[in-house]
């Protein structure tokens, strides 16, 4: 397997916290690696170490080829990583066709061109009904859609996601997957942070679970799911095997 | 060519707009009296600071309450290239865009780099234009206190842009610039910088992870914004003839500037031509009601302040109604109404 | 613990260069000068202190620029002169008349004007209260004309009898001349700062006033009525300069825009301070008043402003949170 993202070691205390203790893992070319983990567990602030958001103290990100773990998040973003926030963040007063637009600019200098851009990201994001509406009033899973759409729209070799099916109804959900998926389809690798557990282990290719900052296993989700050093950490957790 | 030529059709809508409201204001200057044409050169001078300023706070989000510093550079480079150096008022316009371009870039970069926002970003340009003030007061090279009157050409000349015979011809030359700079908000807002910018004004951390250098960002954002608000400046000083450290950088020119596209619609391409001219109808009623009230009114008449007062309680009752301009008031109007 | 030891650095250095300049020959020269800036800079250095503080509770609380705060000052010091020129009522005496007064009027202000805007981006609420601003300079144009006006303390140039010894106004210290009305003001103003600080610190309502500053929404969560803790808060912003007002009213030139100087002033000090630090209003005062007047011996024939708007933009860039902030970017 060729990775075309890889974390070696990082590393990352706050204070007397160590959020991230040693995590090494690969992220393979075109897989759905999902990354699970109770609340506080670190996944978060790992993202933000690949994404540039906050320099690890120890351990490094190569991507492409390049260490990138000192690199400014616009720098790395250009490099075609691209993540998504938890607590998504609309650009709450442009419209939802202007909002994909800023993401296609990434690639397209032309007003034309990334306007046609953006406009097949809504369509491929089911947004497309909703381009001239202020993104201030969307609902919560049509933000979830458009920060994916916006992400989608540079062009991305990687995909960072941070919890795009919480908080959505089943049926959302479902077709939030669908579309994670089709992205795969497309080429794109993508790395994906997320609680509903069943959601999670249908999607990816291998799950790598995160605990107090450490990375407990990692492998194929049926092999996770056996794995007794996870059962035991979940045990004292909720396990959460249906979505909410 | 080609270029404009997509602009114009990426945003027929936008020009087409931009002709109209340039051909009714060619209407302005025929029939009225030199008094009216000196208020309306005066309103586009200051519509185009205007113009300037809401590229970088309306767009870029980053609001300024010191482009008088800009202005007053255009100003101040006009008069003292004009006066020690005897370089027309056309280069030197450009001239005054660039220093202000140049002192944007460099205040800006130190203010934006220490991570100044909101409130600090808007005392720290306060600051600097006072700044400016105060040193220019001291300054012997252009006049310090005195400040600088340019001498008259005497006749219609235009290489000076005095128009002693013809002053319509400076309105149209105003206009003109105030077109141009519309065009290039225009251009902005349908362009890849554009969008940099309102995805900065909008969130900063959104727009970095979308590959967008913020820094990068507002710096562009405040060179454009600075060049033209130096623009109307510049022309500033040709039309007075005269500058001086307080009409250059005073605080109150930096209120004046920014209140045009407040009133009209922060972040909007009319805002400010919009704004401009609600508020030098209103100024001019305001005065004229004190000047010469009606009868039921008399005890108001020529009483000092007065017009200020009534200025000042539009302006409440603007901010209070209409938070979004009269532009944004319009679009809820018409949301309302659909809804 | 390391900031306290940084600060004490700088209080060693400034006594250092304070005694090095006592004992070289250029202090022989410009020791009446010397002494006569440092005099007038911490006499009206705490005046500052006293509009900052106000101010600084604005801005600390509500995340306001209060442009009017200047404007507000105008009221107290025209409500101070008429009270004096009408009833022949002491200025001291109209302290008990002006701070609410302008209490009153402050909280009218947030509640008609300022809350309905609370959730407008900053521009709107900075040109709200720059049209309130506008409204009362210019009103006191119309009522009371532009005519500068001043009065003259019948008392201000006694000797005093203290029994252990007896002061004569004005008192002379290294040749520096000391009026009574500006020695007046300055305890005055460092009491009152005193009264605030018990008020935010020591009270249920100070409690209340500073967890509506760091958490408006906690605040609300535990029964907090934030809106009203923000009228309040106005209210006793204004009430500062109603006092300060009275203060200066003796020895000002009573003028529409006689409160506005003091606005930008007090700005200035309350970056420096610290928003919503009341030490830091009283320390940056003190600050502030000594650099206008030390830029004018330093740097001759330069505005008294230059100075304090180096050390402005200084402290914007390399230490936002003022002197006596906490660090939170």
């Amino acid at each position: 397997m060729n990775p075309v993202l890889s974390v070696r070691d990082a590393t990352k205390r706050f204070g007397g916290l160590t959020a991230v203790n040693g995590v090494t893992l690969d992220l393979g070319e075109g897989e759905i690696l999902g990354i699970i983990g109770p609340n506080g567990a670190g996944k978060t602030t790992l993202f933000n170490i690949i994404s540039g958001a906050i320099p690890p103290d120890e351990g490094e990100v190569i991507y492409g080829g390049d260490r990138i773990d000192q690199l400014p998040p616009h720098r790395i973003a250009a490099r075609g990583l691209v993540r998504t926030f938890q607590v998504v963040k609309p650009f709450s007063g442009l419209t939802v066709l202007q909002n994909v637009m800023v993401g296609a600019f990434l690639r397209r200098s032309e007003h034309d061109e990334a306007e046609d851009h953006a406009r097949k990201m809504l369509e491929f994001t089911g947004l497309a009904a909703q381009s001239d509406r202020p993104a201030k009033g969307l609902t919560l899973a049509a933000r979830k859609r458009l920060e994916l759409a916006r992400a989608l729209a540079t062009d991305p070799t990687v995909l960072l996601l941070d919890e795009v099916l919480a908080g959505l109804t089943p049926t959302e959900g479902a077709e939030m997957v669908k579309v994670v998926q089709s992205i795969r389809d497309g080429g794109v690798s993508l790395l994906v942070i997320e609680h509903v557990m069943a959601a999670i282990m249908a999607l990816s290719d291998r799950i790598a679970v995160i605990h107090h900052g450490e990375l407990l296993a990692i492998g194929p989700p049926a092999q996770i799911a056996k794995d007794p050093g996870v059962v035991a950490a979940y045990l004292g957790e909720e396990f959460q095997i249906a979505p909410d | 060519m080609i270029r404009l030529r997509k602009l114009a059709q990426a945003s027929a809508r936008d020009m087409m707009v931009l002709a109209v409201v340039v051909a009714v204001l060619a209407l302005v200057p025929f029939g009225v009296s030199r008094f009216t044409l000196s208020v309306a050169i005066s309103a586009l001078i200051f519509a185009l600071a205007g113009i300037g300023w809401n590229v970088l706070s309306g767009f870029a989000g980053q609001f300024s309450f010191g482009h008088a510093a800009y202005f007053g550079l255009g100003a101040y480079t006009v008069a003292v290239t004009l006066t020690r150096y005897s370089i027309s008022p056309w280069l030197g316009l450009i001239l005054g865009g660039l220093v202000a371009a140049v002192f944007g870039l460099l205040t800006g970069w130190i203010s934006f780099r220490f991570g100044l926002k909101g409130a600090y970003f808007a005392l720290a340009t306060f600051a600097l234009a006072e700044m400016l003030r105060l040193t220019f007061n001291n300054f012997d090279f252009v006049g310090a206190g005195i400040g600088i009157t340019i001498p008259l050409a005497g006749g219609d000349d235009w290489a000076r842009i005095q128009f002693e015979d013809t002053p319509s011809l400076q309105y149209f030359v105003i206009l003109g610039l105030v077109a141009l700079s519309t065009i290039a908000v225009i251009a902005i807002t349908k362009s890849r910088i554009g969008s940099m910018m309102l995805a900065v004004r909008e969130d900063e951390d959104a727009a970095s992870a979308l590959g967008i250098n913020p820094l990068r960002a507002k710096l562009i954002a405040i060179a454009i914004s600075g060049f033209i608000t130096a623009l109307a400046g510049g022309f500033y000083t040709q039309f007075l003839l005269f500058i001086d450290p307080d009409l250059a950088f005073g605080p109150f020119v930096s209120v004046l500037i920014l209140l045009r596209p407040i009133i009209g619609g922060v972040g909007t391409i009319w805002g400010p031509v919009l704004g401009a001219g609600i508020l030098s109808v209103l100024g001019e009623v305001t005065r004229s009601l004190v000047r010469e009230p009606p009868s039921f009114l008399q005890v108001i008449e020529g009483v000092n302040g007065l017009d200020q007062v009534l200025f000042g309680l539009i302006l409440i009752v603007v901010i209070i109604r209409a938070p979004d301009g009269v532009i944004g008031w319009f679009h809820r109007r018409r949301q309302a109404d659909t809804a | 613990m390391r900031g306290r030891l940084r600060q004490a650095a700088w209080a060693v250095l400034a006594i250092l260069v304070a005694v090095i300049l006592t004992q070289s020959t250029w202090w022989d020269t410009n020791q009446t000068v010397f002494a006569q800036a440092l005099v007038s800079g911490l006499l009206i250095g705490g005046v500052y202190a006293l509009v900052a503080m106000g101010l600084s509770l604005v801005f600390g609380v509500l995340d306001i620029i209060n442009f009017a705060h200047g404007a507000l000052m105008t009221i107290a010091i025209y409500a101070s002169y008429l009270l004096f020129d009408n009833y022949g009522i002491d200025p001291y005496v109209s302290l008990l008349i002006t701070i609410p007064l302008l209490f009153v009027i402050g909280v009218g202000i947030q509640r008609f004007a300022i809350n309905p805007v609370m959730d407008a981006p900053i521009h709107n609420q900075l040109l709200l209260t720059l049209g309130i601003a506008i409204v009362i300079e210019n009103l006191a144009l119309v009522l009371f004309t532009g005519t500068p006006r001043s009065i003259e303390l019948a008392y201000a140039r006694n000797e005093f009898d203290l029994g252990l010894f007896t002061l004569d106004f004005p008192i002379k210290v290294f040749g520096a001349v000391v009026s009574l009305p500006k020695l007046i003001a300055f305890m005055v103003a460092l009491l009152l700062g005193g009264a605030i600080y018990v008020l935010i610190h020591r009270t249920q309502l100070g409690a209340a006033i500073r967890a509506a500053a760091q958490e408006p929404e906690g605040a609300e969560m535990v029964g907090i009525d934030v809106r009203r803790i923000y009228t309040i808060t106005f209210g006793i912003g204004a009430a500062c300069v109603g006092a300060a007002g009275a203060l200066v009213m003796p020895f000002l030139f009573v003028s529409p825009t006689a409160g506005a100087t003091f606005n930008i002033i007090a700005f200035i000090v309350v970056v420096l301070g610290g928003m919503g630090s009341i030490p830091g209003a009283v320390v940056g005062g003190l600050v502030i008043g000594l650099t206008q007047e030390m830029t004018q011996i330093f740097v001759p024939g330069s505005s008294k402003l230059l100075g304090v708007f180096v050390i402005f933009l200084a402290v914007l860039l390399f230490r936002p949170q003022g002197l006596f902030g906490k660090v939170q970017r």
